[in-house]
Formats: C-alpha cells, sequence, structure tokens
C-alpha cells in the first residue's frame, strides 16, 4: 500500500464535539514521556462496537492494535478487557465512570466501527478522562476496509499525543535489511514494514547485497546501499513506483547514504584509493559537493534536523570518533570523547541528541548533545549497532547481534534506557531506520 | 609418441613410458618444474593455480591495513604470476572481522583492498589490471567470535575478474 494513496484514503477527520458539560475543577490527566515507565497509566480499550455484526471483526481488529501500540509505548499498561464491567455499546452515550474507576482505569477508549452503504469503513472514537469524568478527544474516520490497521496507529497516535503532549510515532514504517540463510552465506534483502512488524515487503530478493537503507522525509523514497553487479553504490528506491536508480556515476564504492531534512539532497561517502570521504549531492541539479578531504575515514554523515550542521564519524585522530560541522564541511570538529570508538552518530529529529553507537568491550547505543556533552550508554547487547530516531525522538531501534552469528534482530529503547523491547519482525532483521510520520 | 610436450601432465608421461613396450626405454626430458611441485591436475594460468599454488589471501591485524610483512611473499609471487599471465585481470576484495560498524568496516574494507592493490603496483602490476572492492564484514568466512575467527576474516582476497585460463 503506498501512503499517498492511503492518505487520500482517509476523509478528514472531524471532531465530535464534547457531550459533557466541562469536568470539575482538577488537574487534567497527563503522563511525562520522560519517566519512561516507570509508572504505565492504566487505561481501558473495548473491542471497538460494532452495530453491525459484519463489522464486529473490525472493531476487535482495531481495538487490540491500539492496545499493543500504547502498551509497547511503555507509557500506558492496557488493562485486561475480561475485567471490563460495562459493555459500551454506544459511543454517544457518556461511559458509566464509576464502573470504570472500580477497576482502577484511569483513561478509556470508547470506539465504534461501521460498515457505509458506500462500501467504506467509518471509524469513530473517544478518549475520556475516567477520573475527570470529560471527553478528552472524539474523532471520526472513513476509510476503506483494508486500511483499518492504519486507522487503529492513526487513533493510537492521537491517544498518545493528548496524555503525553508528545507527537506519537505508531503510524509510521521501518525500512530494514531482511536477513535470512547460513551465517556464511547470508542473503539480504530490502524490506520494510509498519512500526509494529506488520504489513512486512520485500523491494528486493537477495540476488545481490543490500544494506543501510534510510527513508527521505516523506517516506516515499529510500536511499541504500546495493551491491547489484558486484559495484557496491548507493541507490534510491522510489515506493510509489518500484522504480530504483544508481544515485551517480561514481568510479567507486559509495555508501552510508542520509537525506538532509528537506529531501533535496543525500549525504553520502565515497571511497577513492581506499579513503572515505563525505560528498552531498543535490538530487536536483545533481551537482556533487565534497565535504571532508581528510586521509582518515570519513563516513557515516546524519544531518541535524534544521539541515545547517552534519554529524559524522572518523578516524582521523587515531580512532572512530564522532564529529559535527557545518553543512558546508566548515568547521570540523570532534565531539566525542568517551571510552572507546563512537560511531555511527545519527541526529535526533527533536535536534537536542545524537545516538550512536560505542564500542568499548561490547558494543552499545548512547546519546550525548551535540556538543558531546551528557554522554549516556542507554543498552548493553554483545553487539548493539546502528541507532535510528522515532520521529519524535523519544524512542531509538538499533540492530542487535548475538556472538557467534547467531542471528540478527532489531529492537527498541527509550532514550531514557528504559522500556527494551524486541521489534517484531519477518525473520532476522538489521540496519532499520524509521520514517518519519506518515503525512 | 616420443615428444612430450610441457603442458603434458606427470600422470600421462608415465602411461607413455608403459606403452614403450620392450624396446629399452630412452630418457626423456622431465618437463620444467613449477614453482610448487605438484602432481595436480591444475591449469597453469588459472583461477586454481593463482588460489592454490600462488597464494590469494593476505590478513591484516585488527582495525589495520598496512601489509604483513609475512604476506608480503604471497603478494610477490602474485605479482610474479600476474606478469606471466598479462591478460588476467584480477579484483582485490578487503574484508573485516565483526569488530566494526557497518560503515567504518565499508571503508576499513577498502583500505584493505587499496593496500593490496598498492602493493602489487609497486611490484610492477599495471593498475589497471587490478579493480577493488569493500565487503566491510558481509563476507566472514568463520562465524565463531573467536580471536582465531576473526584473524582468518580480517583479508585481503585476490581473484581473477577475466582472462584465466581453464
Amino acid at each position: 500500500m503506498k501512503p499517498s494513496r492511503l492518505l487520500r484514503a482517509i476523509a478528514a477527520a472531524a471532531t465530535l464535539g464534547t457531550l459533557l458539560a466541562a469536568s470539575p475543577a482538577r488537574a487534567e490527566l497527563h503522563v511525562t514521556v520522560d519517566q519512561g515507565n516507570a509508572q504505565p497509566l492504566p487505561i481501558a480499550i473495548p473491542d471497538f462496537a460494532s452495530p453491525n455484526a459484519a463489522d464486529a471483526a473490525a472493531g476487535q481488529n482495531i481495538a487490540k492494535v491500539v492496545r499493543a501500540d500504547l502498551e509497547r509505548s511503555g507509557l500506558f499498561r492496557s488493562l485486561d478487557p475480561k475485567s471490563f464491567i460495562e459493555k459500551i455499546t454506544n459511543i454517544n452515550v457518556a461511559p458509566q465512570f464509576g464502573s470504570w474507576r472500580v477497576i482502577n482505569a484511569q483513561a478509556l477508549v470508547s470506539g465504534q466501527v461501521q460498515s457505509q452503504p458506500d462500501g467504506r469503513l467509518r471509524v469513530d472514537f473517544r478518549l475520556w478522562d475516567v477520573f475527570g469524568e470529560s471527553q478528552m478527544i472524539g474523532q471520526q474516520y472513513f476509510t476503506t476496509p483494508d486500511n483499518w490497521r492504519r486507522i487503529a496507529h492513526i487513533i493510537s497516535d492521537a491517544i498518545y499525543q493528548r496524555i503525553t503532549g508528545e507527537k506519537g510515532y505508531f503510524d509510521t514504517r521501518v525500512v530494514f535489511i531482511s536477513e535470512s540463510g547460513p551465517a556464511l552465506a547470508r542473503k539480504k534483502r530490502l524490506a520494510v514494514m509498519d512500526e509494529d512488524g506488520a504489513n512486512p515487503i520485500f523491494l528486493t530478493h537477495g540476488e545481490y547485497l543490500v544494506l543501510t537503507p534510510r527513508f527521505n522525509p516523506t517516506a516515499q523514497m529510500i536511499a541504500y546501499m546495493s551491491y547489484i553487479s558486484a559495484k557496491p553504490r548507493v541507490y534510491l528506491f522510489d515506493l510509489e513506483s518500484g522504480h530504483q536508480e544508481m544515485l551517480g556515476n561514481f568510479p567507486n564504492m559509495t555508501f552510508s547514504p542520509r537525506f538532509s531534512p528537506d529531501g533535496n539532497k543525500v549525504a553520502l561517502t565515497l571511497e577513492t584509493a581506499g579513503n572515505s570521504d563525505i560528498y552531498v549531492m543535490d538530487l536536483r541539479t545533481r551537482a556533487l559537493t565534497r565535504l571532508t578531504s581528510d586521509p582518515g575515514i570519513d563516513t557515516a554523515p546524519s544531518y541535524s534536523p534544521d539541515g545547517t550542521q552534519i554529524t559524522f564519524e572518523s578516524d582521523r585522530g587515531g580512532s572512530q570518533q564522532i564529529y559535527v560541522m557545518s553543512a558546508n564541511g566548515s568547521g570540523q570538529h570532534r565531539v566525542s570523547f568517551g571510552a572507546g570508538r563512537n560511531g555511527t552518530p545519527v541526529w535526533s529529529p527533536r535536534g537536542d541528541l545524537i545516538a550512536f553507537t560505542n564500542q568499548s568491550g561490547g558494543f552499545h547505543i548512547g546519546v550525548m548533545h551535540p556538543d558531546g556533552s551528557g554522554v549516556r550508554i542507554v543498552t548493553n547487547g554483545w553487539e548493539d549497532e546502528g541507532p535510528t530516531w522515532a520521529p519524535n525522538g523519544r524512542v531509538i531501534m538499533f540492530g542487535r547481534t548475538s556472538p557467534g552469528g547467531r542471528g540478527s534482530q532489531i529492537w527498541s529503547i527509550d532514550v531514557t534506557g528504559r522500556n527494551e523491547r524486541r521489534v517484531t519482525t519477518p525473520g532476522d532483521a538489521s540496519d532499520p531506520a524509521w520514517s518519519p510520520l506518515i503525512q | 609418441m616420443t615428444k612430450f610436450s610441457a603442458a603434458m601432465t606427470i600422470a600421462a608421461f608415465s602411461a607413455a613410458l608403459m606403452l614403450a613396450g620392450c624396446s629399452t626405454p630412452k630418457p626423456v626430458e622431465t618437463p620444467p618444474a613449477n614453482n610448487t611441485p605438484t602432481t595436480s591436475t591444475i591449469v597453469p594460468g588459472s583461477a586454481e593455480d593463482l588460489r592454490v599454488n600462488v597464494g590469494d589471501t593476505v590478513h591484516f591485524a585488527y582495525n589495520e591495513y598496512n601489509i604483513e610483512d609475512n604476506d608480503k611473499a604471497t603478494l610477490q609471487r602474485q605479482a610474479t604470476w600476474l606478469q606471466k599471465y598479462p591478460s588476467v585481470r584480477v579484483t582485490v576484495e578487503g574484508d573485516c572481522d565483526e569488530r566494526g560498524t557497518r560503515e567504518y568496516n565499508l571503508a576499513l574494507g577498502a583500505r584493505r583492498a587499496n593496500a593490496v592493490k598498492e602493493y602489487l603496483v609497486s611490484l610492477g602490476v599495471s593498475s589497471g589490471r587490478v579493480e577493488t572492492i569493500s565487503y566491510g564484514k558481509e563476507h566472514p568466512i568463520c562465524t565463531a567470535s573467536t580471536e582465531d575467527c576473526w584473524a582468518q576474516n580480517r583479508r585481503g582476497v585476490t581473484s581473477i575478474t577475466s582472462g584465466a585460463n581453464s
């Protein structure tokens, strides 16, 4: 499914309006994201009601995905539906708050699905503050029935945003490398999936090695490295058309591509006579600008969200470390001075942090401020590498490898260092890159 | 029947002697010896010849790309062999162990492949005959996470792209 087509399938959401009068004076229901999963908010999400029996499965499925999304964030605890006392059959009637208070639900989601005469599915939901006895959100969507999963993620994002004050990240995709086969003859395929692991699609079929895919800002284009015809080069893959093309016509290896925040440029590494340096290609003019010219290894560029700076890794100082420069290549300076080697820096979409791979003993994911201060190592796997940020800058995905070539997995962790989870993938997987919020 | 070309294998040579029957055998010139004594059927100038008789692999220390002293003889043999078979073109593959991030290892593998190429060129091989490719940590030949395996995986491998005998 192409996101832009999906988008067209979703009619504008209309607020139903608050049914109830203003609630009694009271602090509004709120969860601070910085607290991680210290005290997840108890939330009740019954199956969405279905006035037509034929829509019952859709109602159950949507509720199930919303529960899983919110639970996975670590900020919510989805209560067991078996404990629910009230059965919600009409979402236009206020719930019996007392029956939800009894089971200690702080928030309640009531929803309804209804097939329309024109074949579309109408999905309504309301988010209730149980103790405040007030509605926090009321929205409705019209969509094609096969798009129910995306509607569920959009509802999850709306709930997450209303209660945390931060944008959600559930209506997003992940591009990654799917791995299969024995350790000495690994087959690697370019693949995309929803953030929760659903709807995996394989874009290449393993005839050639592919590595390090990254989304552009509209999530329509993927830049990645491919060994087609034993020529390792950066390629672009257009998800809308399925068209792929080699980016530029370079005599040697190009690798580690990353889009600029406006999507008009790709920063990449070009190897010449064994030396790797960072360049930027303008996708409109195909003009190439060289940013580094040090005899050391310079690679893994990543733009700041405002596009004015690039963080990258270099071993020019004797060991692999993280540097920052202006987007035109000026002012190159080292920012990582912690233990061991540090590489694969990725700038947070919020701009406040750089995530990276720290290699001291094992490989760990770390975060630090762009000036190199405040280093925190947040994972402790045997070989964790290659972080990528959720579009709200609160969650990091990364690749995790076990010793002895025993498989590659994708994991996620909150920037707080809490809520470490394995990400569902179709088989072994590596090199995740998170999409922006799909518009 | 009595003329033996240098290309003939020793096995065929022995069989011919037996066929000579009752007459007193006359001495025949032994074909010139190869660099490496062998009784196999490896075709000189072939990919197998490069791999088995010359040696196609050199190894590197952790995070290094300089040619080690004990690998210089291998590259010397490769250069001599390449001069003997001037139509052969080769690709040098640079590989790394798993103890580096993906992009860094792609760059390190390129350094290693290039170091092999430069050494061959310094011995007189035309640079146009030697391509390089890095596979970073993507082509291990040993999967245990041990020093021994890591040492095997840190390597430069010369293989024939075109022009080999077969």
